[in-house]
């Protein structure tokens, strides 16, 4: 499907977004926070790149399944490692575990589900952790409520996350060509609500 | 009234091609950027304006240049026959006054400015026009060696002219522009192999093979990325830009890598795109 001016300006606001974010968004935070944060919007900004360069043909990688499961996985280490410090070390073995597992079973032809239970284990773990997390600590006031826009990202992830799945996966919720209308307005949103909900979260 | 704005107008249109204008601006912006890297205390907008001009011209003189003694090779080469001197629409010895009059203009202009900016400059220009094109590009592959140093020049003599003298992050800064070089010119090398074919031009694809080509890539992106962070990181480029400048190079090596793997075309011409990328957002970051 071809790529349209739209598609691109959106892309490129969305690479933007991340390299402010990168630059100016997390100078503040310690040493593991900044380098989580940092490939997260790394690869989005990456990600957002290559889109624009080289269409939406790029998603049909097999490299997109590791490379989106980096972006959850280093968002939620970070917010875990600020804000739960009791279960750092924990989540930060789970972080590698999780990604080593999808990067073996993506790689290593398997006949059975191990693959699908993996990458929906992983992802559900850091997509939940990334919606909950900021939400209920904006609801019981340990934060500003505008840190609950990073959980609106979070949600936002989840949704594009699982569009792409399922349409790998041969199962699409909706149309390809829709998917791809949708994609690069809903990769803005959630880079957008990220930005703001640790801007003034 | 009108009619010498209209020569003058159709005069440009098909002077502008014969400066290769995104090719000539990347180069500027290195330069640009080099200066900018010295970090001068006071900004002398006088300065400033003159660098844009002289290393404009220079670039866009030894250009044209080139234009003018491979004129034979971009009327065998489809990319390139339709240019304007490979196609008649300029004469050959208008292009060579127009080259040589910017080159002289722009080399003096430098050399007003600073000795030792104009003698960088120079070197540039020499580099490119005399060893690369007429000596070396018909000859041998390895003639991107020297056309990678000569595309080093503008960003050297900009922070020559900043600094007043020749210093490691200078010389950084050139290496870092002379290792982007074959990763520009190898995935355009590849992906063009029959027009250089045809022009029995060698090249790195035709002579060591394409995957020999892309583990060349790879290996002068990773020195291209290391050079250009280093310099960063000496000149006391703030911390988030090195963040932002360390997510790109991850992302060229990783596109240079992808291309040795799953070798497309579509990656190639990725690749080829995303280094030029590259490049424009070092410099930005590098001048910020």
């Amino acid at each position: 499907m071809k790529m349209t001016i739209l598609d691109r300006i959106l892309l490129l606001l969305t690479g933007l977004l991340a390299a402010y974010q990168i630059v100016i968004g997390i100078n503040k935070l310690s040493t593991l926070p900044i380098i989580a944060y940092t490939i997260a919007f790394g690869v989005l900004l990456v990600a957002g790149l290559l889109l624009i360069i080289l269409g939406f043909e790029v998603l049909d990688s097999p490299m997109v399944v590791i490379a989106s499961t980096v972006i959850p996985l280093s968002l939620s280490l970070g917010l875990v490692w600020e804000h739960l410090a009791a279960y750092r070390t924990l989540y930060l073995v789970f972080a590698i575990v999780g990604f080593l597992a999808i990067v073996i079973t993506r790689s290593v032809p398997m006949k059975n589900k191990l693959p699908v239970i993996v990458l929906a284990c992983v992802h559900g773990i850091a997509g939940m952790m990334i919606f909950l997390l900021p939400v209920i600590m904006a609801i019981s006031g340990t934060s500003h409520p505008a840190f609950s826009l990073v959980g609106v990202g979070g949600a936002l992830i989840g949704v594009g996350g699982l569009l792409l799945a399922l349409l790998k996966a041969g199962k699409p919720l909706l149309s390809r060509e829709t998917i791809f209308r949708v994609l690069p307005g809903l990769l803005l949103l959630m880079t957008a609500a990220f930005v703001a909900g640790f801007r003034f979260g | 009234m009108l009619k010498p704005l209209l020569i003058l107008k159709t005069k440009f249109e098909l002077y502008w091609p014969l400066t290769k204008s995104l090719q000539t601006g990347l180069l500027l912006s290195t330069g640009l950027a080099g200066y900018m890297s010295a970090r001068c205390p006071v900004m002398h907008w006088f300065d400033f304006l003159g660098l844009v001009v002289s290393l404009f011209m220079a670039i866009a003189g030894s250009t044209i240049l080139n234009m003018w003694y491979d004129r034979d090779i971009d009327a065998v080469m489809n990319r390139t026959h339709h240019r304007p001197l490979a196609d008649g629409r300029v004469r050959p010895d208008e292009a060579l006054r127009l080259g040589l009059v910017l080159s002289v203009i722009g080399v003096g202009m430098a050399v007003v400015m600073s000795p030792l900016y104009g003698l960088i400059v120079f070197a540039g220009l020499f580099f490119d026009v005399v060893v690369y094109t007429l000596w070396l590009k018909r000859r041998t592959c390895w003639s991107i060696v020297w056309g990678g140093i000569s595309g080093g020049m503008p960003i050297l003599a900009g922070r020559a002219f900043g600094t007043g003298h020749i210093d490691d992050i200078g010389i950084l800064l050139a290496l870092a522009v002379l290792f982007w070089i074959p990763t520009h010119i190898l995935t355009f090398a590849m992906r063009y192999f029959d027009d250089y074919q045809d022009a029995r031009i060698p090249t790195f694809p035709s002579t060591y093979g394409f995957q020999f080509t892309r583990l060349t890539i790879v290996v002068s992106t990773v020195i291209a990325a290391l050079c250009i962070s280093a310099a960063g990181i000496l000149i006391g480029m703030q911390w988030g830009f090195v963040r932002l400048l360390a997510v790109l190079s991850a992302g060229l090596f990783l596109l240079a890598v992808a291309s040795v793997f799953r070798p497309t075309e579509r990656i190639n011409f990725g690749l080829f795109k995303y280094a030029s990328l590259y490049m424009l957002a070092a410099m930005i970051l590098l001048s910020v």
